[in-house]
Parts: structure tokens; C-alpha cells; sequence
């Protein structure tokens, strides 16, 4: 009945435009692009990065709203209940539609989400200010040895990307730094940069965004960023960490199989795009492609580890 | 900050964009529920298509319209449009009472002027001197700033100091429920889903300030507002006159607004509380606060509105938001491909000086469309029957409530909240308070978790609360505050006592 309707719809809009192409021939009108965060944020940029390179292959346009709320839970919990007919969509992050279910209920579960493409993914790094005596990731890892706790660290949020590879580092190097949680990744680069703690971890975007203002440690990747030559990865300078928080959409569970992987091929094809990969890399991010059909696997392996990295650090039991 | 900057910001087609604007975001901003975030956030691909400046042009007179837009309502509903508004209803709607409505409207539109302009040309001017202003505030000079605005409830509630204080720690208790902002927790839902987005403020503004208004308009028999004589037109010469003498007080709260805009997370909010606070610090005798005092109204407004210039100062030096409306700005200026930061002046002047002049453009235009919607925004609300009225703002209270995030049971929360908030309002407990709780709780929350861990790390507790320049200054007119009007009321008591005997 609803693929019907989405027929339908999609004859008619053949009809009117003999232009349309078989994929956008589906989409009915302006998307809603729901971003389950307030504005500024990397969901949010990234999002803003993709409206023009849609609008310009299928010709509607993704309008992005806001619903901040419980971290991204209560837009998430609200998924599901939404239209299935390919016009609602939402942003979903990795590692917290994995750690929020699991540590209390939340209204969903991570298995729940119908997540049909993973674009983007932001690594970790490891950030001081331009002015800070820590040349390098080893000055950093001998004071905080020395000075067990006194190196305080900003980032966003607790049991989140930053916190998990804050717990990660201090036991791969035995050293012990102290986290201070900030609502979001602006307010903890303000704390960096205002000179309230002693470094951020925070992601390449970061040092993409402030400049010369800021120094990256090092990177979470398997090879170096393109727009920081010069910053080394962990696994360079011997500490196996590679990830970040990874970005992707999801669609309400109720939606069919066809609007699936019409999604999924649009949102490849602009991640295909090269102006858009220039823009996204420009602006620090990594990018990503993991569509539909390899979306249970990736899962797969990425709840594992989260979930083996929380529980290690106390998060969840 | 060259002439030609201005030029460019003010081609025809820039100007119409301009007044186009400042219309658009004054009717968005009086609506409670609709926020110039959406507006904006709905706005942001028409910059794709767009010269990069006009665009900027338009969302900025959007978000600075919206902020004047917010008094509309908190003026002629006793309900703020924006949580900026909050103490915008203090005055303004007593002042509606009496059946000044249309002279409040028309001071708004001339404070908003004023401190829009005030806040404009301290981005243009005095950016990135300023913005070390965002950097030395750390996380306890965010926690004494918010016991300093829940220390404003006592200055506030008059007389009535015990009740706002327990208003005020209600909206704190209001403010942790659901999901903790930065320890990540869920608390306080009793395993309800529904409570784990919590209260969020614009739902609980609605609610609490705008149920309890139509309750009594169908309680009463008499008409909303009183009407003296035929409305012809807002008394902008009576306005006028009274904006010009209160010259000092403009500036004064226009640079309160600025340097609050400067910091990230207080908001337009908190900027109007400190400079209503200052202003009735210094009343004079026969001023009557919270009675209809044209000052009052005066303050609020060009503060909120200089956080527009001064919420910018950070966004476009750091590259760090002051509010909502900045981020999505900063959003639009990265996909433009523009890079904020200390060389963006430089690099982007062009971009970033045409939208400054854009700005400082649309701030002025807000005087003419402000002056004339603010008319027929009086002129409707005086006239309009009762009968249509209100099921007309309970229409919107449901759809504003709705919209923010497509959420039904944010309307039951907020229906429920306002037939509470009309109970206690029957035994003197005011919204204001619970209001202030609701915004401030979580900054000071996240600030005292953040200054301990740091201060607890650095084993210099005492040192991270109490020894810092910038808190020991809050703490101080904190303690002002608070003990001023005691000390004042004992004196005047003696003074009395003594002219007794």
C-alpha cells in the first residue's frame, strides 16, 4: 500500500519532469534532514556540506532540522514512529546510538536503527594550544606520568568518542590524565583555548577549524590526514589507536527495501563526488563509505569494540 | 572596515533582502514556539544559490528581528516570543495593563535599535580585543555567573523573597530531569520515555507565562487590555522622548548585552536579567519597578538585542558560537568555504565586513518595519474579541510547542505546566523564577562538575572557586545583590522608626 503511494508519487512526478532520473524519480518533494543535535556541530556541518551537492544530482532539497535532546537519544527513540516514505530522514553517530542503549533504555537499540549509509567518520586527535609545551604526544604522556591527574584534559561529553579514546590512551600508555566533559565540541575548544585544562580530545576537524591557534598531537588514523602532513598517526608513534565518531543516516525500520537503497545510492553517489570529498577533507573530516548492504557487518564490528571499550572503562555493566 | 564594504552591504537588492528580514524575523520572533533557529536553519540553502553576503545579510535581520519580535508577545501576552523576553513581560505587560501597550511597543522598537547598533558596531570595531572576553571566562566564572543571575530572583520577587527562591530552586530541579548535558546520566524520569528529553525551556515558557494568561481571559469578564482612546498609531513621539532621556540606561544595558553576547552559552536570556537588575538597581524614587516602568522595558531590549553583535564576536574570531543562530551562521560561512578564525578579517574581510554593514543596515531598518508591525501587532491584539483571541494564541501555543521537536508530548508537558503554574500563581508563585531556574540550573551544573574535576586534579580547590579575579568580581555583586535590598529595607525601616517617634 505505502510502496503504492510512493509509485505513485513517483509516476507523477515522471510525468512532470521528463528530466527526472529513476532515483530521484521517487523523492516527492523537499527531504526532511533531521539532525538529532543543536546547530554547529559535526553532524550538523556535514550535513550543511551535502544540501547543495544533492540539490544539484536529484534536485530537491534536504532541509535540515533540529531536535537536540538526551544526547541524539530522543530523535533517535522518535525514528522509528516517523514517515517511511523516503522523505524524513535522520542523522545517526557511532559510538552513541551503541552506548546510550546500552548503558539504561533509551527508547531504542542500536539494532533497531535501519542506518542505510556511513559517509563520514571524524578521528581522533589529540589537541593543545599553539603556545603549549607540549611539542610533541611524548612531552604530553612524560608530564602526565609525572604528575599523575594533573593533566586535564577537555572533550565532549561523557561516555562519548572523546571520553572512549581518552580511557583508551591513558591505558595503552599508563598514564593517567583527568577528563573534564564539556556540552559539546565547541565549549571544550573554548576551555583549550581559554587555557582551563591542558589539552582536548577532540577530532581533526578541530584543527581544521582553529588553525594556527591549536597543534594536534596526533591523529587516530591509519595514515595521516591530508591537511596535516606534518601531524603523525598513534600507530606511527606506537599506540595502536585508529577511530573517532563516525557519522551516517538512517531511515524509519518501516521503510521499504527499495527506498533503502535508493537512499543508500544517493548519499553514495554525493559522497562520490570530488568536490564534495575536497570540501569535506578540507574542513578536517575523513571520509567514509559504507552503504547499505555492508551496513550489518559494520555494525557488527564496531558495537564490539565499543561495547568492550566501555565496559573495560566502567561505563556499562 | 573599508567604505566600500558598505557600499557593497548596500545595493538596493541587499536592502530590500534587509527589510525583507527583519520583518520576517520580528513576526517569527512574537510567535512563542517559533525561534529564529528554525527560521534560519530553514534559510541556510538559499545561501548555496545566493552572492554569500546578501545571504548573510538575510539571516542576520532574521535573527536580529526575531529578538525584537519576542517583546510583541511578551508585551501584549505576557508571554515571551523568545526566552530573550523573559524580563521584557516585568514591565511591558503592566505597562499593556494600564493601556500603554502601544508606548511599550514603540520603547522596544527604539531600545532594540539602540543596542542592536551598540552590539553591531562592537563586532565591527572592537572584535578580537573582545573576544579574549569568551576565553576568560573558564567553567567557574560560568558557575558564579549563573548563582549571580538565581541571585537576581531575590532582587526580582519583591517582597516576596522566600517564594522565589522556592520558584527558582523548582526550575533547577525542573532542569535535570532527563538526560544529563554533560555526565550523560538520565535522572529523575521514574522510567517514563517521555521525561528523557526533559523540560526544555521553550516548551516550559509557553506553558508556564501564556496558559495561565488565557485562563484568566476566559476567567474575567473584562476586555484583555485597557483601551482609552481610539488606537490611531504607536505613540513614537512620546516613546521617543522617553528613550532620549533615558540615554544612559540604554548604553549601559546595550554594553551589559554585548559582553554577555560575547559569552558562549549565557544568551540573550541572561544579558536582559543583568541589565534589568542594573537598571532597577539604580531606580529612582519614583520610578516603580515591575509596575509598568518604561525604563525596565528600555533595558531588556537593548540588551537582548546587542547580544546579536556581541554572540558574533566569537563566532566569526574564535570560530566558536555564542547561540543556536550563530552556529547555523558559522555552518553557512564554512560550506561557503570561508574560514573563521583570527586571520578571517583578513582573509575573508570582504565577506565578513559586507555582512557586519549588512547587519548594522538591518538593525536600522528594524525601526521602521519594527514601529509598523508593532502597530498592527497592538491594534489587533486590543481589538480582536476575546472570543477569537484566544483560541487563536491557544491554537499557537500548541503549534509553537509542536514545532520545536515534532513532539506531541511536549504539548501535554506543556499544557500541564501551565494549568500548575495558573495554580500557584494563586499563592504568589511567579513564573519568572521557575523560568530562571530552568536556564541557569544546568550552567551552573556543568560549571561547578567542570571547576571541581579541574580544581580536584590540580589539588587547588579553594584557589579554582574563590581565587580567580573574574568569579571574585561575580561573587562580589552577587553579594551586592543579595544583601543590598536588605540593608536598604532595614534602613528605611529606621528611618521610618525614627521619623515615628
Amino acid at each position: 500500500m505505502l510502496r503504492r503511494t510512493i509509485l505513485k508519487a513517483g509516476a507523477a512526478m515522471a510525468l512532470v519532469t521528463s528530466l527526472a532520473t529513476v532515483a530521484s524519480a521517487e523523492l516527492s518533494g523537499p527531504v526532511n534532514y533531521i539532525i538529532p543535535f543543536g546547530p554547529g556541530g559535526e553532524s550538523d556541518i556535514s550535513a550543511r556540506l551535502q544540501q547543495p551537492f544533492f540539490k544539484e544530482k536529484f534536485g530537491q532539497d534536504l532541509v535540515v532540522s533540529y531536535q537536540p535532546g538526551g544526547g541524539g537519544a530522543v530523535g533517535w527513540a522518535s525514528l522509528n514512529g516517523l514517515s517511511s516514505d523516503g522523505q524524513t530522514i535522520m542523522g545517526v553517530n557511532l559510538p552513541h546510538i551503541v552506548i546510550k542503549p546500552a548503558q539504561k533504555d533509551v527508547g531504542f537499540t542500536t539494532d533497531e536503527l535501519n542506518t542505510f549509509y556511513m559517509f563520514h567518520f571524524t578521528p581522533d586527535a589529540l589537541v593543545v594550544t599553539a603556545d603549549s609545551p607540549y611539542q610533541t604526544l611524548e612531552d604530553l604522556v612524560a608530564d602526565a606520568k609525572a604528575n599523575p591527574g594533573q593533566v586535564t584534559i577537555s572533550g565532549s561529553g561523557k561516555a562519548s568518542a572523546n571520553h572512549l579514546a581518552q580511557i583508551k590512551f591513558d591505558k595503552m600508555t599508563g598514564a593517567m590524565t583527568t577528563y573534564v566533559p564539556f556540552k559539546g565540541t565547541g565549549a571544550a575548544v573554548t576551555a583549550l583555548l581559554g587555557k582551563q585544562v591542558k589539552a582536548e580530545w577532540g577530532y581533526t576537524t578541530v584543527g581544521a577549524a582553529q588553525g594556527d591557534a591549536v597543534r594536534l598531537l596526533a591523529v587516530a588514523m591509519e595514515e595521516r590526514h591530508p591537511l596535516f602532513p606534518d601531524v603523525p598517526t598513534f600507530k606511527e608513534l606506537g599506540y595502536d589507536m585508529v577511530g573517532g565518531a563516525y557519522r551516517g543516516i538512517a531511515l524509519p525500520n518501516t521503510a521499504s527495501e527499495e527506498t533503502t537503497k535508493m537512499w543508500s545510492d544517493m548519499i553514495g553517489e554525493v559522497n562520490a563526488d570530488e568536490a564534495f570529498r575536497q570540501k569535506m577533507l578540507d574542513a578536517g573530516f575523513a571520509l567514509l563509505d559504507v552503504d547499505a548492504a555492508g551496513m550489518e557487518a559494520f555494525m557488527a564490528e564496531r558495537k564490539e569494540e565499543y561495547l568492550k571499550d566501555a565496559r573495560e572503562a566502567g561505563l556499562i555493566k | 572596515m573599508n567604505f566600500e564594504h558598505f557600499l557593497t552591504a548596500a545595493t538596493p537588492f541587499n536592502l530590500c533582502l534587509a527589510l525583507f528580514g527583519v520583518a520576517a524575523g520580528t513576526i517569527v520572533g512574537s510567535i512563542p514556539g517559533l525561534t529564529a533557529t528554525m527560521a534560519l536553519a530553514v534559510l541556510v540553502p538559499i545561501t548555496f544559490s545566493m552572492d554569500p553576503a546578501s545571504a548573510l545579510i538575510l539571516l542576520g535581520a532574521i535573527y536580529t528581528g526575531a529578538l525584537y519580535g519576542g517583546a510583541y508577545a511578551a508585551i501584549l501576552l505576557n508571554t515571551p516570543g523568545t526566552p530573550s523576553a523573559i524580563a521584557t513581560t516585568f514591565d511591558g505587560y503592566p505597562m499593556a495593563k494600564k493601556g500603554d501597550g502601544d508606548l511599550a511597543v514603540a520603547l522596544a522598537c527604539f531600545a532594540s535599535v539602540c543596542g542592536g547598533l551598540i552590539g553591531a558596531f562592537a563586532l565591527l570595531l572592537l572584535a578580537p580585543p573582545l573576544s579574549k572576553v569568551a576565553l576568560a571566562f573558564g567553567p567557574v566564572e560560568y558557575f558564579w555567573l549563573s548563582v549571580f543571575g538565581l541571585s537576581l530572583i531575590a532582587s526580582l520577587s519583591t517582597g516576596n523573597l522566600m517564594k522565589g527562591l522556592a520558584g527558582g530552586a523548582f526550575g533547577m530541579i525542573l532542569s535535570t530531569v532527563g538526560v544529563a548535558e554533560i555526565s550523560a546520566d538520565i535522572r529523575l524520569t521514574f522510567g517514563s520515555q517521555t521525561l528523557i528529553s526533559g523540560f526544555g525551556v521553550v516548551g516550559t515558557l509557553i506553558g508556564l507565562y501564556c496558559i495561565p494568561v488565557l485562563i484568566d481571559l476566559v476567567a474575567v469578564p473584562d476586555r484583555h487590555l485597557k483601551v482609552e482612546k481610539d488606537v490611531k498609531s504607536v505613540r513614537i513621539g512620546e516613546a521617543f522622548g522617553l528613550a532620549m532621556r533615558s540615554k544612559f540606561n540604554l548604553v549601559r544595558s546595550s554594553i551589559i548585552g554585548t559582553l554577555v553576547g560575547i559569552l558562549p552559552g549565557a544568551g540573550g536570556s541572561v544579558a536582559g536579567l543583568v541589565a534589568y537588575s542594573e537598571v532597577k538597581r539604580g531606580a529612582k524614587p519614583h520610578q516603580k519597578f515591575g509596575e509598568g516602568e518604561p525604563d525596565g522595558i528600555m533595558a531588556v531590549e537593548s540588551a537582548n538585542n546587542a547580544t546579536v553583535g556581541g554572540g558574533f564576536i566569537p563566532t566569526l574570531v574564535l570560530g566558536i558560537p555564542g547561540t543556536p543562530p550563530d552556529a547555523i551562521v558559522l555552518g553557512a560561512l564554512l560550506v561557503q568555504g570561508v574560514r573563521t578564525g583570527p586571520t578571517m578579517f583578513q582573509q575573508s574581510g570582504s565577506i565578513v565586513y559586507t555582512f557586519i554593514y549588512g547587519l548594522i543596515i538591518a538593525t536600522i531598518m528594524m525601526l521602521p518595519a519594527g514601529l509598523l508591525i508593532g502597530r498592527y501587532a497592538y491594534k489587533s491584539i486590543v481589538t480582536i474579541p476575546k472570543a477569537v483571541l484566544v483560541p487563536a494564541v491557544g491554537f499557537m501555543t500548541i503549534i509553537g510547542t509542536f514545532a520545536i521537536r515534532n513532539s506531541i508530548s511536549d504539548v501535554v508537558i506543556m499544557l500541564c505546566l501551565g494549568l500548575f503554574g495558573w495554580v500557584v500563581a494563586r499563592f504568589g508563585f511567579a513564573a519568572s523564577p521557575i523560568v530562571l531556574g530552568l536556564i541557569l540550573g544546568p550552567i551552573a551544573e556543568q560549571g561547578f562538575v567542570q571547576g571541581w574535576t579541574i580544581g580536584a586534579a590540580t589539588n587547588n580547590l579553594t584557589g579554582m572557586f574563590f581565587g580567580r579575579p573574574i568569579s571574585q568580581g561575580i561573587i562580589a555583586f552577587t553579594l551586592i545583590t543579595l544583601v543590598l535590598p536588605v540593608f536598604m529595607a532595614k534602613r528605611r525601616a529606621k528611618a521610618a522608626g525614627g521619623t515615628a517617634q
